[in-house]
């Protein structure tokens, strides 16, 4: 293997984890636009995801659109019911207890997942076949495909949505001001709920096409949240197309790093990148301003 | 200040009478680990809980403080106390060069800056095999020997560690009470009004953060010498957490909160052990609760109570005044 096919192979595997990572952080984005709250419970959502999909489809058998859409439903419904039960009924929460609230449903997320389906990692076949296509030298999966365009539809949508609907308007001005918002009759509770819902369906849809390739297990969620959370803060936090464009970012120098430099240290690199973005372009790689 | 002394008196006199009453050494090494915790959770409280500052690389700081102590005695043969100072200074040193440009960003941002900064510690920690033994861990860390006496068993451990946890505590319950403490106070409030006040802000939040990283450094030497292997699992991001959970769940505004809450959040893993793989879910149930109905932490539940109890003590005089 030459090395321009070995670079291009992992610019392809960068790309793979890194389209990931970018559809964490525009879920981390979501909640945080409408709450100011860090989620430190989005990376559950990619675990349950991969996990409810792995049940559907090889335990019960389910065909795989089915199963895809069923998945969304039942871990939408969780991150509905996280909402619900943790966050709506408390009357002025601090930040704080906000953000740590979201940890302690990680950790119970995380027990229930073990309970569930056990310490092991679980399988899912590809979406459509295992052969490689092989291109400049570099084998890509067809599943890097389903990723990669999974990821230009979320794109697409999430414009759509902000740019030409009611809601994802209702969407914006909540992030931007929320009283003022409310008072243009804004249901600012509903936002935030379809907030976590949205959130929760994102995660799940990406865990859903990352387990053929990685297998999944009860514990993986705090290290694509940490990550995800990463590629918001490079991103700019609350801008989704900075985050889509930092998980990619993330997810190259990622690769890179592990391939041309050391596997160990490969995860130091999005976090050293991120601390000196903090210290150096705090408003983040796309960002037009300063935060305070 | 009176009822802080009345009910640091009254604490020193149940931990010493304890291992007399209780012999069993897993329930005094138990202890000896809540001293520890204590430690790194009043560090945090003095951050967040006075100064406002959310740090989530409080183990870090702990790890740095273990790993110097272990790496200077067990492979260079340094004497244990010197080492544990040098430990505590390089610590102090690190938390200012991350200080400095982190602490001038808020809220999240300095969560997550300061949660990066833990993440390539503990990775630090795991790849710098010839130095620190890597994933498999460091063995061979001597015990402390103060004036003849081996710091070797359970109990003479307990009575190294509750002496200096007091006196920590003695320290920070001063400390927040006086100009250093009012100026936290201050800035906490609002940064801009503090500086208005002549109170040269970002100098006392990078001494702040200085301080609790020390604290937490001195936690780390004193956990090395106890368990004499350490490995760096020990000090990785779900420990930041959980340091900052003993803080919420003690109550952030007091150092009797980081008492209680190291108390309860070491006493109940353990507990939970009996619950094999249920730990997880308890826990977090129970952390869930304590967050959505006592945000105020365990220490406003109990302090009343507590109050009044002291005050008939008080009353018959048991400590004068």
């Amino acid at each position: 293997m030459d090395s321009f096919s070995q670079l291009f192979q992992l610019f392809i595997t960068g790309v793979t984890v890194g389209s990931i990572y970018a559809m964490v952080a525009v879920g981390f984005n979501m909640i945080y636009n409408t709450t100011d709250v860090v989620n430190f419970a989005q990376g559950e959502f990619v675990m349950l995801g991969g996990l409810v999909m792995v049940s559907l489809h090889a335990t019960f058998g389910i065909a795989m659109p089915l199963a895809f859409f069923l998945t969304v439903a039942i871990v939408t419904g969780v991150g509905i019911a996280f909402e619900r039960l943790t966050i709506h009924p408390l009357k002025k929460p601090s930040l704080v207890t906000l953000v740590l609230i979201t940890i302690a449903v990680s950790f119970l997320l995380r027990g229930i997942a073990m309970f569930v389906w056990g310490k092991d990692s679980h399988p899912l076949p590809a979406f459509s076949g295992e052969k490689p296509i092989l291109l400049w030298g570099a084998a890509i999966l067809p599943q890097t495909l389903w990723i990669v365009g999974v990821v230009l539809v979320l794109v697409f949508f999430l414009t759509y949505f902000f740019n030409f609907t009611l809601l994802g308007k209702a969407f914006r001005a909540t992030a931007i001001n929320k009283e003022a918002a409310s008072l243009m009759g804004i249901d600012v509770k509903k936002v935030v709920l379809f907030s976590f819902a949205m959130s929760a369906a994102i995660g799940a849809v990406a865990g859903m096409i990352i387990t053929p390739i990685t297998l999944i297990e009860y514990d993986r969620g705090p290290m694509f949240g940490i990550k995800g959370f990463c590629a918001a803060i490079l991103g700019g936090i609350g801008n989704s197309g900075g985050a889509v464009v930092a998980g990619l970012v993330i997810g190259i120098l990622e690769s890179f790093g592990a391939g041309l430099l050391s596997s160990g240290y490969k995860d130091a690199m999005a976090f050293l990148v991120m601390l000196l973005i903090l210290f150096f372009r705090p408003g983040g790689l796309l960002g037009k301003y300063e935060i305070e | 200040m009176g009822n802080d002394y009345k009910a640091l008196v009254l604490l020193a006199i149940g931990l010493a009478i304890f291992p007399w009453v209780v012999a069993n050494p897993y329930y005094i090494s138990v202890l000896v680990f809540v001293g520890i915790h204590a430690l790194l959770a009043m560090g945090l409280t003095l951050l967040l809980g006075f100064a406002g500052q959310l740090s989530l690389c409080q183990a870090a700081f702990f790890g740095i403080g273990a790993y110097t102590s272990g790496v200077l005695t067990a492979r260079f043969g340094i004497n244990p106390w010197l080492a544990m100072g040098m430990a505590m200074g390089f610590t102090g040193g690190v938390s200012v060069l991350l200080g400095t440009p982190a602490l001038k960003l808020r809220g999240h941002y300095l969560a997550m800056a300061t949660l990066g900064f833990g993440e390539i510690v503990n990775i630090v920690l795991k790849e710098w095999v010839d130095l620190t033994g890597g994933p498999s861990g460091l063995t061979g860390i001597p015990r402390l020997v103060l004036a003849g006496t081996k710091f070797d068993t359970e109990v003479k451990y307990y009575f190294l560690v509750w002496p200096i946890v007091l006196a920590v505590m003695i320290f920070l319950l001063h400390l927040v009470r006086s100009r250093v403490g009012r100026a936290l106070q201050a800035l906490n409030r609002s940064e801009q009004a503090a500086e208005v006040m002549g109170i040269p802000v970002s100098a006392y939040k990078i001494k702040t953060f200085l301080l609790s990283a020390v604290l937490s450094s001195l936690a780390g030497s004193l956990y090395a010498h106890f368990i004499t292997v350490i490995s760096p699992e020990s000090y990785s991001i779900v420990f930041s957490l959980m340091i900052l959970v003993m803080v919420i769940v003690g109550g952030m505004g007091s150092f009797w909160g980081s008492l209680i809450g190291a108390f309860v959040m070491t006493i109940l893993p353990e507990y939970l052990r009996m619950f094999e793989d249920w730990d997880i879910i308890i826990y977090g149930m129970i952390l869930l609760f304590i967050l959505m109905f006592m945000p105020k932490g365990l220490v406003f539940v109990i302090q009343s109570p507590l109050k009044k109890t002291l005050k008939r003590l008080g009353a018959i005089s048991l400590f004068g005044r």
